[in-house]
């Protein structure tokens, strides 16, 4: 037990003393602690004195980006977070919502990207077992999860090595614990080469009142540090993960956790079975930052104080200071607040699972974030100033000249002329950004919990959900070229993409996580990008009625100086209310009718095309008009619910021939042949490739295909009847007035499921 | 008829052969945990997939020194039935209940797909609902199912026809790339000489209704069921 005084008693626990063998506080030390000399300043004003070590460290850690999104809450406060179905917004592990039937959803999503560049196994590993344990740690049981993955071009043996790296990491992990993978995305451009982007996301389903937060209230209740012990690994990782990338940054690898999957199974289980048994009334997983941010923060939700002895922690190793145990990352570890006079109940529960559990602190009613060393004080921080206290700042903002240069550039050169149109199609269809993208899937188990209804490789993963007639769709969209080429125009597509997805599957987009991928915000042009890209966010958002409920903010992302694409990740849940209306983005019969919802456009800016062939990132992104997008959506979902469509598939990178090859192709095993002929007095290039937004490829019965037009007409939808499917086997057929593209359904196939194993297995 | 489901720590398909067994065939389940010495008196004791101690060491070394194996183990040599899918075979295998052992992929990858698996006989408990030679899709998942054994053994399973399940073609023919793993003669499952205890690298659990894709693996359970009404009339 806690020996010192709650400092109730008038006097106040004596301030920390230097402890020997700590370095003194210098600017210099000040400055490799991330913070500037004016957070400097109000830190000193905070505490009325000059930190301690350990103190600066705490301070550190939680007034990083990582963890006081410095540069990001200004904007991030303008996304709508509230809807009457969210349960849980912002600020807590994960975001909730009502799924009805007496079930909630929580969702959240969640960067590695730094780890990742410089162990990408053991980094995209941790992410996964992280974003487990904000949704585990919420009180419901994790059913799925996604990857939104960005490379640089699979031309480099370094991001071959970290994309296998990654996707043997994540799939270890997530296979290990026995969570399916239901889909994401995988982008490769150059510009990646340097900064991965992994984003990780995870989806649990519990009883509604089985929601728990993470609090630490009720002066006298127990802190527990459950699970795997503390090491010397990930020391300041939220510091690391706030900072750019440079030439050493592979010294960096102590900073990277390892992971073991074993141990979150485990914990996984313990921690859903304690909170079903009453005994606590807060969890917490130590992420970022360790025993700081779980205790300050889950103090700070609750406005009580926390102290905790460093001494009462179980280490790895001996000889670690306060300072190390309070910043390590070591994975699988968890926080508890128990109700005092139940941790016997606690530890048997641990036990079971083969868990250690320690008795570390206690909850107090004096607002501070107090740490003793064996009863010697080391800090004693106000705790509020701790979680809300970090500074914030607007940046100042300014298009980068580059960039608009790019945007302006002319296209003609590449938007027209002759050319043999097939051998484009199929050129395109290697490219690693439109060819499938089994050979990740493949390594990822897609079956487990035996509720995929729609595994990775359609537009939406689907899961059933128990004892309900409902579904959940989920999928993560981004473009980051896009974003790079006009950020707000690349954000406002992002969400009508990734709600375009889920409607194509049948559900209602409800919500959304999202991770902002940027790079140093201190950048006038990088912080433009920022701002606007939330902006657009904001618009689409409230456009869609998805709020916000939370995610991540990731920024410096900048290896060498040179800055990611803007990347800010829409993860996107949505509900199938009767799951028997689930469809699938394949054809299905010969003689089906084959249907554009929506208009083709003479646009081949910031195109898949310009880059696979031409290696061109330029032009300016599609158009979106979020209003028609939202109509659209609605309209397809009125068919999808009166029972009238075959397949639906979201038209997107790689144009309208792309998702025709996709729907023909499904799984490659039995592939259709299509005849499709497009009359828009359009040139070729842009009629077949061009990525204009707001489109749909839909299949129906002729029998359907009057009602289907009715359909579009009450909304309002250019409805086009533009072909056939054909047998199974047969040539794949597209035509312009122009143009032409025929292939053998099979050779196109081989090309298509072919191109990234090639690349990756035959190095 | 009544079954049971052990749960090792990091067992992570437990639930859903519960489920499976529970919720579609209807059948009296319950979960017994690793540490528990004794089984009780059921008809069908199930060893589920996952990652039974992490798969430390190798898949299923460590499980097999549970309490609970010592039990399955007795009861197996009593001629209780024993299904074990994935891990589970794994873990057989380790226990000496089946022979031979279970090796990385060929690959080197964890493979996560549908794989198509012929019945090779009906003439055991496990199969008795299927036609001979059907072809069955059903989803693997595994890094570890690369099954191996000394000669003597293969020759000695496919002699006495105990090799139940076989990777093949969609169209049931062997070769062509239907092995997954780099199995021994496209092993995907065994039996043990009685017959009574069964080990399978694909997941006939995740195969039992409509709205996952398909309902293949559904005839195992089913034969089970028949196998234990059938029992109970004699």
């Amino acid at each position: 037990m806690i020996a010192a005084g709650s400092g109730g008693n008038g006097t106040g626990p004596a301030a920390p003393e230097p402890r020997p063998g700590d370095p003194g506080i210098t600017a210099e030390l000040v400055a490799d602690h991330g913070l500037s000399p004016e957070e400097y300043d109000k830190i000193v004003g905070h505490l009325g004195r000059t930190p301690t070590f350990t103190e600066l460290g705490v301070f550190s850690a939680m007034w990083s980006e990582h963890c006081g999104y410095k540069n990001s809450k200004r904007l991030l406060r303008l996304l709508p977070t509230e809807a009457p179905w969210v349960i849980q917004g912002p600020g807590e592990n994960a975001g909730v919502i009502d799924i009805g039937g007496g079930y909630a959803l929580a969702f959240k999503i969640e960067s590695h990207n730094h780890p990742s560049a410089v162990e990408p196994y053991q980094g995209a590993a941790t992410g996964i077992g992280g974003i487990l344990r904000d949704v585990f740690t919420m009180g419901a049981r994790p059913v799925a999860v996604l990857d939104s993955l960005h490379f640089g071009d699979l031309d480099s043996s370094r991001v071959r090595y970290l994309f296998d790296g990654v996707v043997r990491g994540a799939g270890d992990y997530g296979n290990c614990v026995g969570i399916p993978n239901l889909g994401g995305e995988a982008y490769f451009d150059r510009g990646y080469a340097g900064n991965p982007i992994i984003n990780v996301m995870c989806l649990g389903i519990m009883k509604r009142e089985q929601l728990i937060r993470g609090e630490a209230h009720g002066e006298g209740n127990t802190l527990m540090a459950v699970g795997a012990r503390t090491g010397r690994d990930g020391i300041h990782g939220a510091t690391f993960a706030s900072e750019e990338l440079g030439e050493d940054s592979d010294a960096s690898r102590p900073q990277v956790q390892v992971g073991d999957p074993f141990t979150e199974k485990l914990l996984l289980e313990a921690s859903l079975e304690l909170i079903r048994s009453g005994h606590i009334v807060g969890i917490q997983d130590m992420g970022a930052a360790g025993i700081t941010s779980s205790a300050a923060e889950m103090a700070g939700r609750s406005g009580s104080g926390v102290v905790i002895d460093t001494t009462l922690v179980p280490v790895r190793e001996p000889g670690m200071t306060p300072y190390e145990i309070l910043l390590s990352e070591s994975q699988e570890r968890m926080m508890v607040v128990v109700h005092r006079g139940r941790e016997e109940e606690v530890r048997q529960i641990l036990a079971k699972w083969e868990l250690e559990a320690a008795e570390v602190g206690q909850v107090t009613s004096d607002g501070r974030f107090r740490i003793l060393e064996d009863g010697r004080p080391v800090a004693d921080i106000p705790a509020l100033p701790l979680t809300e206290g970090c500074p914030t700042y607007e940046r100042e903002g300014i298009e980068g000249e580059e960039v608009r240069a790019l945007r302006e550039m002319d296209l003609t050169p590449y938007a027209g002329g002759e050319g043999d149109r097939t051998a484009d199609f199929l050129r395109l269809l290697a490219s690693p950004n439109l060819a499938s993208r089994r050979w990740i899937h493949d390594q990822y188990d897609t079956t487990v919990r035996t509720a995929s209804v729609i595994q990775p490789g359609g537009d939406a993963g689907v899961l059933r959900v128990r004892g309900t007639r409902r579904g959940i769709a989920v999928t993560t969209d981004c473009s980051g070229r896009y974003t790079y080429l006009e950020p707000g125009t690349g954000a406002r597509i992002a969400v009508a993409e990734a709600a375009r997805n889920l409607a194509c599957a049948g559900a209602l987009p409800m919500a959304v996580t999202n991770n902002l991928n940027f790079g140093n915000p201190l950048k006038p042009h990088i912080y433009y990008q920022l701002r606007e890209a939330v902006l657009g966010m904001v618009e689409a958002c409230a456009l869609f009625e998805t709020p916000v409920t939370g995610g991540n903010v990731s920024l410096y992302n900048e290896t060498s100086g040179t800055p990611i694409y803007p990347t800010p990740v829409i993860g996107m849940v949505g509900i199938i209310e009767e799951l028997e209306r689930v469809t699938r983005h394949a054809f299905r019969e010969e003689g089906d009718v084959i249907v554009l919802l929506g208009r083709n456009t003479d646009e081949l800016g910031a195109s898949e095309y310009l880059y696979a062939m031409h290696g061109i990132v330029g032009g300016r992104p599609p158009r979106v008009d979020l209003l028609a997008e939202r109509v659209l959506q609605q309209a397809l979902l009125a068919m999808i619910g009166e029972g009238l469509l075959r397949s639906a598939h979201d038209c997107s990178e790689g144009g309208l021939v792309c998702a025709l090859a996709e729907s023909a192709l499904d799984d490659g095993e039995d592939p259709v042949g299509i005849r499709v002929r497009l009359v828009d007095p359009l040139p070729s290039t842009a009629l077949f490739f061009g990525e204009a937004q707001g489109r749909v490829v839909v299949s129906c019965d002729p029998a359907s295909l009057e009602r289907v037009r009715r359909l579009a007409d009450r909304y309002g939808v250019p409805c086009t009847e533009v072909g056939t499917v054909g047998a199974i086997g047969g040539n794949f057929v597209v035509e312009s007035a122009d143009a032409r593209i025929e292939a053998d359904i099979r050779e196109v196939g081989a090309v298509y499921f072919g191109a990234l194993p090639e690349r990756m297995d035959a190095q | 008829m009544r079954a049971v489901v052990v749960t090792f720590p990091g067992s992570n398909c437990d639930y859903d052969c519960l489920q499976v067994l529970r919720k579609v065939m209807g059948v009296d389940t319950r979960f017994i945990w690793h540490r528990e010495h004794e089984l009780g008196d059921p008809d069908l004791v199930v060893l589920p997939g996952g990652f039974s101690y992490g798969d430390y060491l190798r898949a299923g070394a460590i499980a097999r020194f549970s309490p609970i194996v010592e039990a399955v183990k007795r009861y197996a040599g009593r001629g209780g039935i024993v299904l074990g899918i994935c891990n589970g075979f794994q873990i057989l295998c380790e226990a000496g209940l089946l022979p031979g052992a279970l090796r990385r992929n060929d690959s080197l990858k964890f493979r996560s797909h549908d794989v198509h698996v012929r019945v090779e006989t009906t003439d055991t408990a496990f199969t008795r609902a299927y036609r001979p030679g059907q072809v069955l899709r059903i989803p693997i998942a595994h890094a570890e199912g690369n099954y191996i054994a000394d000669p003597g053994t293969l020759e000695r399973l496919e002699a006495e026809r105990r090799v139940v399940f076989r990777y093949t073609t969609r169209a049931g023919a062997r070769g062509e790339g239907g092995n997954p793993n780099g199995s021994a003669n496209d092993i995907a499952g065994i039996v043990n000489p009685a017959g009574n205890v069964l080990g399978l690298m694909p997941h006939p659990e995740r195969a039992a209704e409509g709205v996952l894709g398909s309902t293949d693996g559904l005839g195992m359970f089913e034969s089970l069921v028949a196998h234990f009404a059938r029992e109970r009339v004699a």
